[in-house]
């Protein structure tokens, strides 16, 4: 159980996949225009995360090393389709904000990063726990990219208004503004991490 | 259980295993999903039909220009109004699709963005800008300081005004609606469909068009002839 905590907060800190890791920059910077869609797409990432690791590390051994890539790249976008389509038939309202991020997920490569250098070395549980933590780190950069884009940007967080939206600075909503605002935050959690 | 070695016989099997539990797991949650999606997509189009007319009974179905007219009526078969399901292909993104409410003598009640890709921050903010201004929500600063920032007044708003007697274009093309801070193409792709709903709305009503600008109908006629 220690052993599993410990990977959990692996993911969260040390190897945080937005801040250390630098996996899935593409969804990180496409999504996080507000704190609300960070979030969303953090946890939509997380639930297919740990799905995906606790299937891939349950046929690990059904799977040839040489065809690996291909099998969990089947596995993933298969998890990901059925997702949406769920989503899409019994929670509608769920999916008319979530929608737009799932097939982002396909493409994100933490998603394969996992079952790669994780899932298909370890057994299940902590494989799931691996998801999980992974998972939380990546919805906790996400949330607050978004948090701090949305603030410059338009004076709110998570549309709670903190300064008048007309002294916002427009850039940082623009893919410009994630591209700096992910840049000095990478920056200050390096320095925190090394100190 | 040991790992398969990655031989021909061993790879083959396992790949195509693998793709056809895929296949068709996906293809038999198709079959049980196709149809609530079917469902909730239709019941997407209804609630924006209900969100921009007036109260109603039934809806009969029609079309003019190439543009769904939803025509609403009341239960003693009074007509209250239109909804027109209208599009206009020079938005800053692309395409924007739009569902505009008229009332019986051809005012707009209320419209709905159903689709766009414009500019987040800039376009976007064309879901709620055409609409009267609310009442300012003060930030926090402001209440913690006893200070408010002005913002200018705007004529924006679109809700209760005539195409055929208003002149809905942007100011700076000579018309009546203030266009989105920095967004004039945004605003102006915005205004063209609403005029475009309006000319639909006008045809299947016997009413006169729009006379603002002949770039509404040329899209309209654009979309009779893909259709």
């Amino acid at each position: 159980m220690n052993n599993n905590l410990k990977i959990l907060l692996n993911g969260l800190i040390k190897e945080n996949p937005t801040f250390v890791l630098l996996l899935g920059m593409c969804p990180t910077l496409g999504t996080t225009s507000s704190a609300i869609n960070g979030m969303s797409m953090g946890l939509a990432t997380t639930f297919v995360l740990i799905c995906s690791n606790i299937v891939i590390s349950l046929i690990k051994n059904l799977v040839p090393d040489k065809v690996r890539i291909p099998a969990y790249i089947v596995v993933i976008a298969a998890f990901v389709t059925m997702v949406e389509m769920i989503m899409q038939a019994y929670v509608p309202s769920l999916y008319a904000s979530l929608g737009l991020f799932i097939p982002l997920i396909v493409v994100n490569c933490i998603v394969l990063g996992r079952a790669e250098a994780f899932a298909a070395k370890n057994s299940v549980v902590p494989s799931m726990f691996d998801g999980l933590g992974i998972g939380l780190g990546f919805t906790l950069a996400l949330t607050l990219l978004g948090s701090i884009r949305e603030l410059l940007g338009t004076g709110k967080i998570f549309d709670f208004a903190i300064y008048p939206e007309s002294y916002g600075m427009l850039l940082f909503v623009l893919a410009p503004g994630a591209f700096i605002a992910l840049g000095f935050l990478i920056a200050i959690v390096n320095k925190l991490r090394k100190s | 259980m040991a790992k398969l070695e990655s031989s021909l016989k061993n790879m083959l099997l396992s790949l195509t295993a693998i793709a056809l539990i895929a296949a068709g797991l996906m293809a038999s949650l198709y079959r049980v999903t196709s149809e609530p999606i079917q469902k909730s997509k239709e019941q997407k189009s209804v609630d924006a039909i209900k969100a921009v007319l007036p109260a109603f009974d039934k809806i009969e179905n029609d079309t003019a220009n190439g543009l769904n007219i939803y025509k609403a009526y009341k239960a003693d078969g009074q007509f209250v109004g239109a909804a027109v399901e209208s599009l206009s292909k020079n938005g800053f993104g692309g395409e924007i699709k739009v569902m505009v409410g008229f009332d019986a003598q051809g005012c707009i009640t209320e419209y709905s963005v159903l689709e766009q890709k414009e500019t987040p921050g800039l376009g976007t903010k064309m879901v709620t800008w055409f609409r009267p201004q609310t009442e300012k929500k003060k930030s926090l600063l402001e209440t913690i300081f006893h200070y408010e920032v002005k913002t200018p007044e705007k004529q924006s708003s679109i809700i209760g005004k005539n195409p055929a007697v208003n002149k809905m274009t942007v100011s700076k093309d000579g018309g009546e609606i203030d266009a989105i801070t920095a967004s004039t193409i945004s605003s102006r792709a915005f205004l063209e469909s609403v005029r475009t709903a309006y000319n639909a709305y006008a045809a299947a009503n016997n009413q006169k068009p729009t006379d603002a600008n002949s770039g509404a109908t040329q899209t309209t006629e654009g979309n009779n002839n893909e259709q």
